[in-house]
C-alpha cells in the first residue's frame, strides 16, 4: 500500500501498548467447554429435587440465548419470544401426539416454524420500521395472538392443550425416560451448550458483526455495505429456532404442554428477566441470569407450596416468582444496567486497561 | 466520462422543498467541492445520492447504471461511499473492529480482514487508538474513523461530509494531503461538503454551490469565487466554519 501519508498524531493521550486481540472466540468456546464438563456429574450429585432444577435452569439458559441473540446482539427488543418457546412447545406436542412423530424431529420442525415466524413477524414490522416500544409491543401482540388461536382452536386441543403419551422405559429416539433420570438433565445439557456454541459462533460471524453494527447504527452500518433487512431476518429466525428448542424440550420434560404455559406472557418475561439480570448483549449473561433465576423459581415455587410460620399466608398462592423477578428487574436495571455478568466484565476490563 | 451524474433531482420535506431539480455530474477523479449556506440541501444531496432517502423526482446514475432510490448498502458495496457531518461510529467497537466491519463485504478471512483494516487505521494515523473503544476517541479521532470507514469500503467515489469541521487548522492539514493522496495514488473521485473555503479552494478541481436546495453556481474555484449570486448568498458573510443543519 502507501506511505502514511498522515503523520500518527493522536489527538490527545496516546493508548498504552495496543494488546493485539485474541480471537475471543476461541477462549470463549474453551470456557463453554469447561462449563459442560463441570456439569456433566451434577445430576449424581444432586439430590432429585435439585436435579429438577438444574433441568429447569437449562431451558431458561436456552430461552435467554434465543432471546438475546435477536434483543441483545440485534438490539430488537422482544417482548414476545413465548411465540417462539409455544411454537417449538406445540410443533413438537402437536406432531407427536396427532401423528406419532418422534419428538427429535417434531423439535427440528418447530425450529423452523419458529424461524419463518419470527421472519414473517419481522419483515414487517422492519419493513414498516416499528422500534423500540412499538416493536416490541407488536412481538407481544403476536404471542398473545398465537395463545388465543391456540386457546380457541380445536385442531389442536383448545384451552385444554397436549398430554405426552407415556412410554414404558427410556427412549433416547421418543426422548421419554423414568421421572428424575439423569439422562434428562444431560439431553438439556448437550441442547444448551449446544446453543450457547451457536450464539458464540454467531457473534463472531460475519453476519453477527453486521448485526452488532446495524444495532448500534443502522444508517452507518448500511453505509458501508451491510445488507440491513437481510441480517435482521437472519437474527429473529435464529433467536426464534433457539427459543423453539426450549419450548420443545420443555413438553417432553413435563409431559404437558397448554396455550398459557407455552404462549402466557410469563414466559416472555422469563426469557427477558434472564437475560437482562445475567448482562444483555453478552455470551455468558444468558448463563449467569438463567442460574439465578432458575434457582430463584424453585425457591418461590417451595415458599409458596410450604411456606414457614410467619409467611403462612402465602400458602397456595402463585405469582410471586413473578414479583421476585420484577424486583430483581428493577434493581439490575437500577444498579447494574449490563446486568451481572456484563458489569463485572466491564469493570475487569476497565481495570486492565489502566 | 462522468462517473456520477443527478439530473432534475427533487426533494420535498412536507412544505420544504430541500432539493429542486439538481442537476450534477462529476468524472472519474475529480474532487468537486460543494458548499452553500447552512440548510442549502448539501446533506440532502448526500442522502439522496446514497440511498438514505428516495428523491421525489430525478434520478442518480453511479457509474453508469441507475441507482435512484436503490438501498444504502447496495450503492455502498457498488463503490460509492459516504461519511456523516455528525459522526457515526459503532459504539460498542472498537475503533479497528469499526473499519474492518467496512471492509467485511470485499475480503474473505479473518486474518485479511484484520491486516486491512490497520492498514487503514494507520493511513489515517489512528494506529495507537486501534483497540480502544471508538466512543473513547476525541472529536478529531472520530472525525478520523469516519475517514477510515468509508477509505475501508474501498470508494470509487467518496463523499465526504464535513470532514474537516472541529478540526484545529493543524489538524486539518495531514487530512487534506490524504485526500489529495487518495486522488493520486488510489484514483478516487471526490466530492466533499466543506465550509472552510481555503480547503475548498486547495482541493477543488470544480465547486458546486448550493442555495436553498437548488445548485446556484458550477464552476472552478476562481469562477465560483468571482460570481457575484455567490458572493451575495453565501461568500458575502464570512464563511466561517460552522456547523451545517
Amino acid at each position: 500500500m502507501t506511505d502514511t501519508a498522515v503523520e500518527s498524531r493522536p489527538p490527545t493521550r496516546p493508548a498504552g501498548p495496543a494488546a493485539p486481540p485474541l480471537r475471543p472466540q476461541n477462549r470463549q468456546f474453551a470456557v463453554l467447554a469447561v462449563l459442560v464438563l463441570l456439569a456433566v456429574p451434577l445430576p449424581l450429585i444432586l439430590p432429585p429435587a435439585q436435579g429438577a432444577v438444574a433441568v429447569r435452569i437449562l431451558i431458561f439458559l436456552i430461552m435467554a440465548v434465543g432471546w438475546n441473540i435477536m434483543s441483545g446482539f440485534g438490539g430488537m427488543f422482544s417482548f414476545g419470544h413465548a411465540a417462539y418457546f409455544g411454537l417449538g412447545a406445540y410443533t413438537s406436542a402437536y406432531l407427536l401426539v396427532e401423528h406419532g412423530v418422534s419428538p427429535w424431529v417434531g423439535m427440528a420442525a418447530g425450529m423452523v416454524v419458529a424461524a419463518a415466524v419470527a421472519m414473517v413477524i419481522g419483515y414487517f414490522s422492519f419493513r414498516y420500521d416499528l422500534k423500540g416500544a412499538y416493536f416490541a409491543l407488536a412481538t407481544f401482540a403476536f404471542a398473545e395472538m398465537l395463545r388465543l388461536i391456540t386457546t380457541s382452536s380445536d385442531a389442536v386441543n383448545g384451552a385444554v392443550g397436549y398430554q405426552v403419551p407415556l412410554i414404558q422405559g427410556s427412549s433416547v429416539g421418543q426422548l421419554q425416560f423414568p421421572a428424575g433420570s439423569p439422562a434428562y438433565f444431560w439431553i438439556a445439557l448437550v441442547l444448551a451448550g449446544g446453543a450457547v456454541a451457536l450464539s458464540i459462533l454467531f457473534r463472531h460471524s460475519a453476519a453477527g458483526r453486521y448485526v452488532v453494527a446495524i444495532r448500534d447504527d443502522e444508517l452507518a452500518a448500511a453505509s458501508v455495505g451491510a445488507p440491513v433487512m437481510r441480517h435482521k431476518l437472519l437474527t429473529v429466525a435464529l433467536s426464534g429456532a433457539i427459543t423453539a428448542v426450549a419450548g420443545a424440550f420443555y413438553t417432553q420434560y413435563y409431559l404437558f404442554i397448554d396455550p398459557q404455559l407455552a404462549f402466557g406472557s410469563s414466559v416472555s418475561i422469563e426469557a427477558i428477566v434472564t437475560a437482562v439480570i445475567g448482562g444483555i448483549g453478552t455470551i455468558w449473561g444468558p448463563v449467569v441470569g438463567a442460574v439465578i433465576v432458575g434457582s430463584l423459581s424453585d425457591v418461590t415455587a417451595t415458599l409458596l407450596a410450604t411456606p414457614p410460620e410467619f409467611l403462612s399466608f402465602l400458602q397456595g398462592r402463585s405469582g410471586l416468582d413473578v414479583i421476585l423477578y420484577a424486583v430483581m428487574l428493577i434493581l439490575i436495571v437500577r444498579l447494574m444496567p449490563k446486568g451481572i455478568f456484563g458489569t463485572l466484565a466491564e469493570k475487569v476490563a476497565e481495570r486492565r486497561r489502566r | 466520462m462522468s462517473v456520477l451524474e443527478l439530473s432534475g433531482v427533487d426533494k420535498k420535506f412536507r412544505g420544504l422543498h430541500a432539493l429542486s431539480d439538481v442537476e450534477m455530474s462529476v468524472s472519474e477523479g475529480e474532487i468537486v467541492g460543494v458548499i452553500g449556506p447552512n440548510g442549502a440541501g448539501k446533506t440532502t444531496l448526500f442522502n439522496v445520492i446514497c440511498g438514505a432517502l428516495k428523491p421525489d423526482a430525478g434520478s442518480v446514475h453511479f457509474d453508469g447504471s441507475d441507482v435512484t432510490g436503490r438501498k444504502p448498502e447496495k450503492i455502498a458495496r457498488r463503490g460509492m461511499v459516504r461519511t456523516f457531518q455528525l459522526m457515526r461510529p459503532f459504539a460498542s467497537m472498537t475503533v479497528a473492529e469499526n473499519v474492518s466491519l467496512a471492509a467485511q463485504h470485499h475480503t474473505r478471512g479473518p486474518e485479511r480482514l484484520r491486516e486491512r483494516a490497520m492498514e487503514v487505521v494507520e493511513r489515517v494515523g489512528l494506529t495507537e487508538w486501534a483497540h480502544r473503544r471508538a466512543t473513547e476517541l476525541p472529536t478529531a479521532g472520530l472525525k478520523r474513523l469516519e475517514l477510515a470507514r468509508a477509505l475501508a469500503a474501498r470508494p470509487r467515489v467518496l463523499l465526504l461530509d464535513e470532514v474537516l469541521a472541529g478540526l484545529l487548522p493543524a489538524e486539518r492539514e495531514p487530512v487534506l494531503d490524504l485526500l489529495a493522496e487518495l486522488r493520486q495514488q488510489d484514483g478516487t473521485t471526490l466530492v466533499f461538503i466543506e465550509h472552510i473555503m481555503a480547503a475548498v479552494m486547495r482541493l477543488s478541481d470544480r465547486v458546486l454551490v448550493m442555495d436553498q436546495g437548488a445548485v446556484l453556481a458550477t464552476g472552478t474555484p476562481d469562477e465560483v469565487t468571482a460570481d457575484p449570486r455567490v458572493i451575495d448568498a453565501y461568500l458575502g458573510e464570512e464563511p466561517t466554519p460552522h456547523a451545517d443543519a
